[in-house]
């Protein structure tokens, strides 16, 4: 019975997981700009993982495998934090740099 | 069809669709990218040539962990000299006048 | 058409997307982005396919390192030319890929002409025999996992020779460099504040990765991982602390350094000079020994191979000329 309770919640976590990754990548593909467009990626990614290694977690539930998604979910995190911010600080510098430039990225199809 | 079949064609098609490329693309770093996709198609069709069995070839994946490895510092050496080929003919901007 | 079949389709189509991209996106800075996401894709076939070894190898290769050689050359490359033609062949490139593929595939599934010769038939062909060989020879090659005994013990021929490749790509890209003194400011790092936040996040991701590569290097006797994928994530490692500045520049005039590009190659070529003088023959380890002698030629092979990736993905001027 326990089984079967902590499967049906770690099946949803994880749908719920995707549902984000989704979403983000529809906010890659609609978003006018790279700072709306990195808000997307990154937000979504972190919480969509972080539902994805509570789902797998909950389905093989060994102390071993949750440390290791804890893990990966932490380094994920702050590698897509510090990136985030990496990109818009230095897109933030060119454009201060050309002087109120027209926000003009490259990029559009990134990931898409 | 199986998994093994249809990573097999899916490299076939990689590796062409990077031969179309290589013969028609005229930027160098393009040219590169797929000469690059052309060694990922290659690849593909020997690891899962390699899975054919239970038990996965490990002759095969040990041939495409070096052709990895290889394949990286060609692209390296190439790189490297096209940018050293697009410092020297600044005048000639790179066979510019070229017409597909 | 089974449902298992499904995550396959999705990757394959991903891949083929990204080569697309990578080959005819309009702009070449998004060429390079698809190109590395293409290699993210292809590390994820391979652990589809069983291969954790390439899985491993292709992410910090194909996805880690191909990305910041690509990233760092664009900067030094001029614009792209030929901007018209590329409509035109959009049409050509498709229609050729999907007719061909096709038409291997219609062979594949409806002509059993393959299957006669043996092309998939897992009993009857050559290298499915070479692989049970291998299998066999597995507990007396001195380590556990199969692919490490083929690279370093089986096939070590093929692992020398990828040695030898690596020090002349390295030593082709030094004929580049004249000797004399010229600074290239095109190729030197100027951030100026975002510097800071990528020092800071720098110094926790070197030694992550250092531990990785140890790790990865110290598992590869019994399971997944050795001396390749070591090399290129110390490679990785070296990388991001060379472009953040922490790393004072490679000099090549270091007698240590030259060692080290060396190492690899030196110590695989007087292990295979000793067994071919004392021993059984060229690189064929006495029995008592070869684990050993496996594991200290993999150290010495990842020293390499980090030391030369690093120089072939960032070197320049000051690291290769000085």
């Amino acid at each position: 019975m326990i089984n079967t309770i902590t499967d049906v919640l770690g099946w949803s976590f994880m749908l719920a997981g995707s549902a984000f990754f989704v979403t983000a990548a529809l906010g890659l593909l609609r978003f006018p700009d790279l700072y709306s467009r990195l808000h997307a990626v990154t937000k979504t990614d972190t919480l969509g993982l972080g539902l994805l290694a509570l789902g797998l977690a909950l389905l093989d539930p060994s102390w071993r495998s949750c440390l290791i998604l804890l893990l990966v979910w932490m380094l994920v995190m702050a590698s897509g934090a510090v990136n985030c911010q990496l990109l818009a600080r230095f897109n933030l510098e060119q454009e201060e740099g050309r002087h109120g430039g027209d926000g003009h990225q490259t990029g559009e199809s990134d990931d898409a | 069809m199986n998994a093994i079949e249809l990573y097999l064609t899916l490299g076939i098609a990689v590796f062409l669709l990077s031969l179309h490329g290589l013969m028609t693309l005229y930027d160098p770093i393009r040219r590169l990218i797929a000469v690059n996709l052309m060694g990922a198609g290659t690849f593909l069709v020997m690891v899962s040539l390699a899975r054919r069995s239970e038990v996965p070839d490990p002759v095969l994946h040990a041939l495409v962990v070096t052709g990895l490895v290889v394949a990286i510092s060609a692209t390296a050496f190439a790189l490297r000299l096209i940018i050293a080929g697009s410092k020297n003919d600044k005048t000639d901007s790179g066979g510019g006048n070229r017409k597909p | 058409m089974t449902p298992e079949l499904l995550p396959d389709l999705t990757l394959s189509l991903l891949l083929l997307i990204m080569a697309w991209g990578a080959l005819y996106a309009p702009q070449r800075s998004d060429a390079m982005t698809l190109f590395i996401a293409f290699g993210v894709v292809v590390a994820l076939i391979w652990a589809r396919l069983d291969a954790p070894d390439l899985a491993l190898a292709e992410a910090a290769i194909g996805a880690g390192l191909t990305g910041v050689l690509l990233m760092h050359a664009a900067r030094a490359l001029p614009d792209e030319l030929h901007q018209d033609y590329r409509t035109a062949s959009y049409w050509g490139a498709l229609g050729f890929t999907v007719v061909a593929s096709l038409m291997f595939l219609v062979h594949l599934l409806y002509d059993d002409s393959l299957f006669n010769a043996g092309l998939l038939d897992t009993e009857s062909d050559l290298t499915p025999r070479l692989r049970t060989l291998a299998d066999a020879a597995v507990p007396e090659s001195g380590v556990e996992h199969p692919v490490t005994a083929v690279l370093l013990n089986f096939r070590a021929w093929d692992t020398l020779l990828e040695l030898l490749v690596l020090l002349f790509a390295l030593g082709g890209l030094r004929q580049l460099f004249p000797s004399g003194q010229s600074d290239d400011s095109a190729t030197t790092a100027s951030w100026p504040e975002s510097m800071t936040l990528m020092s800071a996040w720098t110094r926790v991701l070197a030694p992550l990765l250092v531990v990785t590569g140890g790790y990865l290097l110290w598992r590869g006797s019994s399971a997944p991982g050795g001396a390749f994928q070591a090399g290129s994530l110390l490679a990785a490692a070296a990388v991001i602390l060379r472009l953040t500045g922490l790393l004072p520049p490679l000099r090549w005039s270091s007698l240590w350094l030259r060692l080290s590009v060396v190492a690899g190659a030196l110590f695989f070529l007087a292990v295979a000079a000793a067994t071919a003088i004392w021993g059984d023959g060229w690189l064929t380890y006495p029995g008592a020994y070869s684990g050993l002698l496996i594991i200290s030629i993999e150290i010495f092979a990842t020293l390499s191979i980090a030391i030369t990736l690093s120089l072939l993905v960032i070197g320049e001027q000051e690291d290769l000329r000085s």
